[in-house]
């Protein structure tokens, strides 16, 4: 959409601390995410409708406030959680390991990957295969254009906001027994966001699919081979990828 | 006149208020290098905390693994904050607006990164201690005098620099880049230029910062840094030399007095980031003019 | 020796051709006229020369260097120079400030950090404006001033780089009979020296500024010749009449 957002690491960290409250009436994983996310999209769509949309275009300000709001919403957090990190519990009946092809996986693990594999593919169908995304994807590419047709970006740009906020949440959630929730989450978070979303391609969700799984693998690898070099690790794919291609890997634009 | 009035500051107030003066002389030199890249070339960077820190932790390693005095700490110190700006140019660079900023900020937060995980060179959380100032000057008075000296230096260089020629052409290519283009400028190459100048005075304040206080975390070279230089420069308004400075003292006399009273200082920050971007995207200065203005006409 | 040759030049943007197989030669001190319905790719004809887009396929040399691969700012080095449709000029400063970064743009004393700018290229600035009868104005910034000024800023701006070959991209656009006329008179003055292709709707004033015309339609050159010839080919007519 354009929009400069540093928030999001934010929100998955807010999401995570949400669930953290929400387990402790709703003891069920899978429907604390749904309740949460749903919780960060409704703030999300409020930030977008009242500030965000206020500064299309302005990219310094975008920044700033969406910088500020993420400073607010981390002190906050301290605030109400405090500071020492909350473990969530994996769902019990994915705290089994699962064998497959003779190696042995931790289940819960495992269906994480599955229901990132799940979202992709879905928000892709959303984004490419249905009218809403069709709409969604003129806004971004001619606003001005899309609202003479009759297509109402600002509502639009306001549902697509609230649905990443959402996920964020969520995401931070079903997160939450592998990461647990933490003060610096959202500063941990959000560098794997931009770089992820820098080297894939700004505007290319297959870019982010595609841009996640590289930087998990060189990630992971990197900091098992050189720990102390780990964040070098973590932004040299997305430096090496601008360097060559400042578009990234599928983006529509230079970033 | 200014430096006339910054000069006496120290006789007429206490230790804490000329302690206070070089903190903020300091972040002003800071500030002002950010805003060659933002005010002067329209070129909004995320990351200017890295050239702080790296020439800080340079300074700071040179003098307690090799041993070396303060003049080669510091040489070598610049000269490795040079090299560091030129390489994250040509990165950065890359890209404009957004793309740039989120590349400025990718960069500072890998030397943020490895400033805590390689403990073996930095001491990780720890920070590095056990440093001294340049010719003994432990008094807070003579360290003022020497940062004033240093700051007015920095100032007239920048001032120069934004009244040159290249600064006439940077000031071009922040307008209108397709036409400076058209003339016969070299776009890139006058803002790759301009980011390693600014990355250099972000390094120069990068030392005076660890010789004030003798002392360098990792937390220097956080976003949180970066954005706060980013905030003085706002508040001061970009569009002038002065600004920045106005702005670096604004920001760091509230942050001691506010963070006396407000434990978060990191909340108020995201307040005031979000007031300022709605209520004065201008910049403090011009803002609140405009709002007097506007306040008194209706009476 | 021509001093613009584009052969074979094709722009494509997605699906979409603007430029489809353009060749055109311009001789050395011709006024060449380019004209065509809206869409036609006049301005990403001149995008093209300019570095501003690059071409898909074909050349493109100014007085016998080949530029295709130049960046746009090394072509000003050779000599192009243009203006644009909608006025880009430097609004917050002044008119002298504006031509002194014309001025500046070719000179060595472009990398200098310790001159002052203004001491230095204010004054050749002034004359640049006088010779386009601007020169009382040249301390006022470019907002203050009127559309036809502003649009003889643009043209001053580049008569400043002492161009081989002038691009104007609609420099009449907008503007009153009056100032229509002066213009006119300006571009006429051009010396030969200064080959220039003129991009323009306004028939009128403009078929008499032109040696030469060339008729894009579609992205292609469907007409080229004389005032004459191209006034009396049926082509002409249908590209224009077939709207």
């Amino acid at each position: 959409m354009r929009i400069a957002n540093l928030t999001h690491g934010a929100l998955y960290m807010l999401g995570a601390y949400f669930g953290v409250s929400i387990l402790k009436v709703v003891p069920n994983l899978w429907l604390a995410a749904l309740l949460g996310g749903l919780a960060i999209g409704v703030l999300g769509a409020l930030f977008e409708k009242l500030v965000l949309r206020k500064l299309g275009g302005n990219v310094l300000g975008q920044v700033l406030v969406t910088l500020g709001v993420a400073f607010i919403i981390a002190d906050l957090c301290l605030m109400v959680w405090g500071g020492d990190p909350i473990p969530i519990q994996t769902p019990e009946f994915l705290q089994q390991p699962v064998r497959l092809w003779g190696l042995v996986f931790p289940a819960y693990r495992l269906a994480v990957v599955v229901l990132a594999v799940l979202v992709g593919v879905l928000l892709y169908l959303l984004m490419e295969r249905t009218r809403l995304g069709a709409m969604i994807r003129a806004g971004v590419d001619d606003m001005e254009m899309a609202r003479a047709v009759g297509i109402p970006v600002s509502r639009l740009f306001t549902i697509v906001f609230c649905l990443g906020a959402a996920l964020a949440g969520a995401g931070g959630i079903i997160g939450g027994p592998i990461m647990s929730a933490y003060p610096g989450l959202d500063s941990d978070m959000l560098p794997l966001a931009l770089i992820v979303v820098i080297l894939g391609g700004v505007g290319s969700l297959f870019g982010a699919f595609v841009g996640s799984f590289i930087v998990g693998f060189v990630y992971t690898f990197g900091v098992a081979l050189l720990p102390d070099l780990a964040y070098v690790i973590l932004f040299l794919p997305m430096i090496l990828v601008i360097a060559f291609r400042p578009k990234g890997l599928f983006g529509k634009f230079a970033a | 006149m200014l430096l006339l009035l910054l000069a006496l500051l120290p006789v007429a107030m206490g230790e804490y208020y000329v302690n206070l003066g070089s903190q903020i002389l300091i972040f002003a030199v800071f500030a002002a290098s950010i805003n060659l890249l933002l005010g002067y070339g329209g070129l909004p960077t995320l990351g200017h905390a890295a050239y702080l820190g790296v020439s800080a932790y340079l300074s700071a390693l040179v003098a307690l693994k090799l041993g070396l005095g303060h003049a080669l700490g510091a040489l070598l110190a610049l000269a490795g904050t040079v090299a560091m700006a030129a390489l994250f140019g040509l990165i950065a660079l890359r890209a404009t607006g957004l793309g740039f900023l989120m590349l400025t900020l990718a960069l500072s937060q890998v030397l943020w990164g490895t400033a805590y995980r390689w403990v073996s060179l930095t001491d990780g959380d720890n920070g590095l201690r056990g440093l001294t100032r340049p010719f003994g000057l432990d008094g807070a008075m003579p360290f003022y005098y020497f940062v004033l000296a240093v700051t007015a230096g920095s100032i007239w260089f920048m001032a120069r620099y934004v009244a040159s020629p290249l600064g006439a052409a940077l000031k071009g290519t922040r307008d209108q880049p397709r036409r400076m283009a058209a003339l016969g400028h070299h776009v890139w190459m006058v803002r790759w230029i301009t980011f390693i100048y600014a990355g250099f005075w972000g390094g120069v304040s990068g030392l005076l910062f660890v010789y004030y206080h003798k002392y360098i975390h990792p937390v220097s070279l956080s976003l949180a840094n970066s954005a706060e230089g980013l905030l003085a420069v706002i508040a001061g308004g970009s569009g002038t030399l002065a600004g920045p400075l106005v702005g670096a003292a604004i920001v760091m006399l509230l942050k001691n007095y506010v963070s006396a009273y407000i434990e978060r200082w990191n909340m108020l920050l995201g307040f005031v980031f979000v007031f300022i971007v709605i209520f004065m995207p201008e910049g403090v200065v011009p803002g609140v003019k405009r709002l007097w203005r506007r306040f008194t006409s209706k009476g | 020796m021509a001093a613009l040759h584009v052969q074979g030049l094709k722009k494509a943007f997605g699906g979409l051709p603007a430029i489809n197989d353009v060749t055109l030669e311009v001789a050395a001190g011709e006024r060449r006229l380019i004209i065509g319905p809206n869409g036609a790719g006049k301005t990403t004809l001149f995008n093209l020369i300019t570095g501003d887009l690059t071409p898909n396929a074909g050349s493109i040399s100014v007085l016998g260097e080949d530029i295709t691969r130049l960046l746009p700012h090394r072509r000003a080095h050779r000599g192009l120079a243009r203006t644009y449709q909608i006025i880009t000029l430097f609004p917050r400063d002044t008119l002298e400030h504006n031509i002194a970064l014309a001025l500046l743009g070719l000179t060595k004393a472009r990398w200098d950090v310790f001159r002052g700018f203004s001491k230095h290229f204010y004054e050749d600035a002034k004359q640049v404006l006088g010779r386009v009868g601007l020169d009382h104005l040249a301390q006022r910034p470019v907002s203050e001033l009127a559309y036809g000024e502003k649009r003889r800023v643009e043209i001053a701006m580049a008569l400043a780089q002492k161009p081989r070959v002038l691009l104007l991209d609609e420099p009449l656009a907008g503007l009153s009979r009056e100032e229509r006329a002066s213009i006119k008179q300006l571009i006429a003055s051009i010396p030969r020296d200064t080959t220039v292709v003129l991009i323009e709707h306004d028939m009128d004033t403009a078929l008499d500024l032109a040696d030469r015309i060339t008729v894009l339609h579609y992205g292609r050159v469907i007409v080229e010749g004389t005032r004459a010839e191209v006034v009396a080919d049926p082509k002409t007519r249908e590209v224009y009449l077939g709207h």
